[in-house]
């Protein structure tokens, strides 16, 4: 069924690509070698590299370092449309189409078919159009305006436009993230064609299954750097799962069991949040989790798995087709972050820029923004009843600010999330969901900001944990809920809180369906 | 008069916070800790300058009478300016406010025939109206502002004309006719509602919820809706006192022109107002409401045309002065955003 890539000549070769940003190295050092024919997987997590690494490929960014050679010369592109002209094609996992336009005037959007007197021939470009379409499949009113169609549909236009632009190499980055089980076979099928037309195809997604199905070769980076390429067959799951997140196979199988940390056994208290069943299309499907008083539950999943998206909708800020909410016995109208807050649900932000901050108002205005109806009267926010919570809490959290009146904007982001934890802190929580509590934050910030989350714990709020540090995760939670596609594929308890499991959890996930 | 931003530091304040914790770029620290200085104060610097030079060189000037026509001038525009930062300060516009003016003016004549209060009363529910069409279209239907609020500049022109029958009709209701012209204390009424209105909004930005509120929505909608605030409300009732000061406006113009004028009343008032709102060192980028600011923005606009005026320059002039201070006002927030974060 798959081609023998050993035998194809490559299209694209990147060699030794390094690229830096202000302050970080995106890419050092990097090698990509795509073959015509074969479908190569590009895995990562956050923060791996894989966006810039395909920016540099189609002209968007231009690398500081290493070569591109693509069919046999050495190649720079300065735009994003020189790399399209030489034929590399990118979809994206945001349609970048006109959405107003028909089907077909995107296909030939930039090379419609003239007709007489330099005009556009619409009868002509409706017929290839459709003829296009029925080549792989699709059976659509290519008359329709982009909108009106699914978004599955117009990932297809999408890679179809790609691949009928005489590309020699195809991007698909997350191409099925928005698709219906029934439409990804459609894009495989689409992909299928690709690949005997003798077509490269880079695939980034972080699907596991789609990865094992279709992809003929992979590449794993991590922190910018090249961590594995080879035969996407003879790497195991589990293998391609520690690469992805930097754990140490051998080590990770020795040392598991000593990290269990057994302390808190909460077992036969009274859950403090029950959330059933919680569904959101194309992101959350039937989610349970259980949280007692004085747990740390943690959240597992690889990126896209919907870690976030269940906290979010716990803390009503995802409206829900359908799942319940039960905090304390009472179960709550979902879909209000107003109502979740109430009843002591709250919520940490993974983006603390775009999500958590006001970055213009002072420390003080920042902690008390939530709590702002509770320290007024009649309307009127007492100044009093605000100078106490925000000594307490800028002391009790050691938020260093030249004072509370300074700008948030201006701290450092350890204090910014300190700043945002004294915020759902002073609502007087039972349940705190944190995604990401130590993202982009320094060491220091990150053990005070760990203690003292297992403080709360023990003073007996409940806790949702998400982190994609591997270790923060395993040591922080007491039991772990793994995620997959917006399913919970398994819960890893008391002795099972180890690095190993949740590693066998992550890549065997995709198996046991 | 001293006016602190939204967080209580004065500039200065928040500017030596801010160069304590820098210590790379001296330089640029300091170029912006300059131009914050001049961006939060230099149009009260203006206004000073410009009092100074009138009192010693403009005949005239220094009289009570002429000091209270200024500020009776001033009046409408700034009472609709009050409602204008409002609004700006939740990272919208509202561009109606002088349609509204005239829906409010021609709503007066039609009812004072049952008195002063029932009509001014309908006039200003009028207001309200029109605030809740802004608020429904931005809040709820998710309508950019400026698009929202150019709906009902049009058309709520149009509907002033149809409720006016397109006629100018002169107000002969004395009651009306003494708030535009009267005075308590040897201040005009016109005067003290323009005063009371602003310390008013003053005090509901500063020491409300709402007011608190409403600068965060407008600072950081996203992370004001994931703290539970309730951002359509904020935003609907930042439209509804938009409309209602407005419709304020109109009366008060109304009664100052002893008629009700719908084709002419409240023209171009939208563009007054946001000039007087960004020129007191409101940022259009919301999530900062001066009031002070506001007050001072459309004082500076009248004290430069009054200027002018008395020296013989004509109109065009005082345009285009207030066009480079439109310019320079806007220069000087965007210089924040480049250094201040």
């Amino acid at each position: 069924m798959k081609a023998n890539p050993a035998a194809n000549a490559a299209v694209l070769t990147a060699t030794a690509i390094g690229k830096r940003f202000p302050g970080v190295v995106a890419l050092s050092d990097v090698d990509l070698t795509l073959a015509a024919g074969e479908v190569h997987a590009l895995v990562g997590e956050n923060g791996a590299g894989k966006s810039t690494l395909i920016k540099v490929l189609t002209g968007v960014y231009t690398p500081d370092s290493g070569t591109l050679t693509y069919r046999d010369s050495v190649v720079s592109f300065a735009r994003p449309s020189d790399a399209q002209q030489a034929g590399i094609s990118t979809v994206y996992q945001e349609v970048n189409l006109v959405p107003l336009q028909s089907v077909a005037s995107n296909l030939f959007l930039g090379r419609e078919p003239r007709g007489r007197f330099g005009l556009i021939d619409f009868r002509a470009m409706n017929t290839a159009a459709r003829e296009l379409l029925d080549s792989y499949g699709l059976r659509v009113d290519v008359t329709r305006p982009l909108r009106t169609l699914g978004m599955g549909v117009q990932q297809m236009v999408a890679v179809a436009r790609a691949a009928a632009t005489s590309a020699r190499v195809v991007i698909l980055d997350e191409p099925t993230s928005s698709l219906e089980p029934r439409e990804v076979d459609t894009l495989f099928g689409i992909i299928e064609r690709l690949r005997a037309d003798r077509v490269a195809v880079l695939y980034v997604s972080h699907r596991l299954d789609e990865l094992y199905r279709i992809c003929d070769r992979v590449t794993v980076l991590r922190d910018g750097r090249l961590v594995h390429s080879g035969p996407m067959a003879d790497l195991p799951r589990l293998r391609l799962v520690a690469m992805m997140l930097g754990r140490d196979l051998e080590e990770v199988r020795r040392e598991g069991a000593t990290k269990f940390d057994g302390e808190r056994t909460a077992e036969d208290t009274e859950p403090v949040l029950v959330a059933t069943g919680l569904t959101s299309k194309h992101r959350l499907d039937g989610v349970d989790v259980t949280v007692r008083p004085g747990e740390i539950v943690g959240l597992g999943g690889l990126l896209g798995a919907g870690r976030s998206e269940t906290a979010m909708a716990i803390a009503g800020a995802l409206p829900l087709d359908s799942g319940a909410v039960t905090v304390g016995g009472k179960r709550l109208r979902t879909g209000s972050v107003a109502v979740a807050m109430r009843a002591g649900v709250v919520l940490l932000p993974e983006d603390r820029k775009a999500d958590g901050i006001l970055p213009d108002l002072s420390v003080r205005e920042n902690i008390v923004l939530a709590a702002l109806p509770r320290l007024s009267r009649a309307g009127v926010v007492s100044r009093r009843r605000q100078d106490a919570i925000v000594a307490t809490f800028m002391k009790r959290l050691r938020i260093k600010a030249s004072s509370q009146y300074q700008r948030v904007g201006d701290l450092s982001g350890g204090n910014q999330q300190k700043v945002l934890l004294a915020r759902l802190l002073c609502m007087q929580p039972k349940v705190l969901l944190l995604d990401e509590p130590t993202r982009g934050i320094d060491v220091g910030a990150k053990a005070e900001v760990q203690s003292l989350v297992d403080e709360l714990a023990a003073e007996g709020l409940g806790v949702v944990l998400i982190s994609s540090e591997f270790d923060e995760v395993v040591e922080g939670a007491d039991s772990i809920v793994v995620l997959r596609e917006g399913r919970v594929v398994t819960e890893l308890h008391g002795a099972d809180v180890n690095e190993a499991a949740l590693l066998d959890a992550l890549a065997e996930a995709g198996e046991r369906e | 008069m001293k006016e602190r931003s939204p967080s209580g530091l004065t500039s200065a304040e928040a500017a030596r916070g801010r160069s304590g914790r820098r210590e790379d770029g001296e330089s640029a620290t300091e170029r912006s800790e300059r131009s914050t200085l001049l961006r939060d104060n230099g149009v009260y610097a203006a206004i000073v300058v410009l009092l100074v030079y009138n009192f010693g060189f403009t005949e005239n000037f220094a009289t009570l009478a002429n000091l209270n026509t200024q500020l009776v001038q001033v009046a409408p525009v700034l009472i609709v300016a009050l409602g204008m930062a409002l609004v700006i300060g939740t990272e919208g516009v509202d561009l109606s406010v002088g349609s509204v003016m005239a829906i409010a003016a021609a709503i007066l004549p039609l009812y004072l025939g049952y008195g002063l209060v029932p009509a001014i009363g309908l006039a200003l529910v009028a207001g309200l109206l029109c605030g809740a069409v802004n608020g429904t279209l931005v809040a709820v239907v998710g309508i950019q502002p400026i698009v929202a609020t150019l709906a009902l500049l049009v058309g709520g022109r149009g509907l002033a004309l149809v409720l006016a029958d397109g006629q100018l009709k002169d107000i002969r209701n004395q009651e009306l006719l003494d708030l535009g012209a009267g005075k308590a204390l040897g201040i005009p009424y016109v005067v003290l509602i323009a005063a009371v209105l602003a310390v008013l909004v003053f005090l509901l930005v500063r020491y409300t919820t709402f007011g608190r509120q409403l600068v965060a929505v407008g600072g950081n909608r996203s992370a004001s809706a994931l703290a539970g605030l309730p951002v359509r409300r904020v935003l609907m009732t930042t439209y509804l006192l938009s409309g209602v000061l407005a419709a304020i406006a109109g009366v008060v113009a109304t009664a100052r022109l002893t008629a009700s004028d719908p084709s002419a009343i409240g023209n171009l008032f939208e563009l007054s107002a946001i000039t007087a709102v960004v020129v007191g060192g409101t940022p259009l980028s919301g999530g900062r409401v001066r009031i002070l600011g506001t007050v001072a923005g459309a004082l500076l606009m009248q004290l430069i045309t009054a200027t002018l005026i008395k020296h013989n320059l004509p109109d065009s002039t005082a345009q285009i002065v207030q066009a480079a201070i439109i310019v320079l006002a806007v220069y000087l927030q965007r210089s924040r955003s480049g250094g201040g974060s």
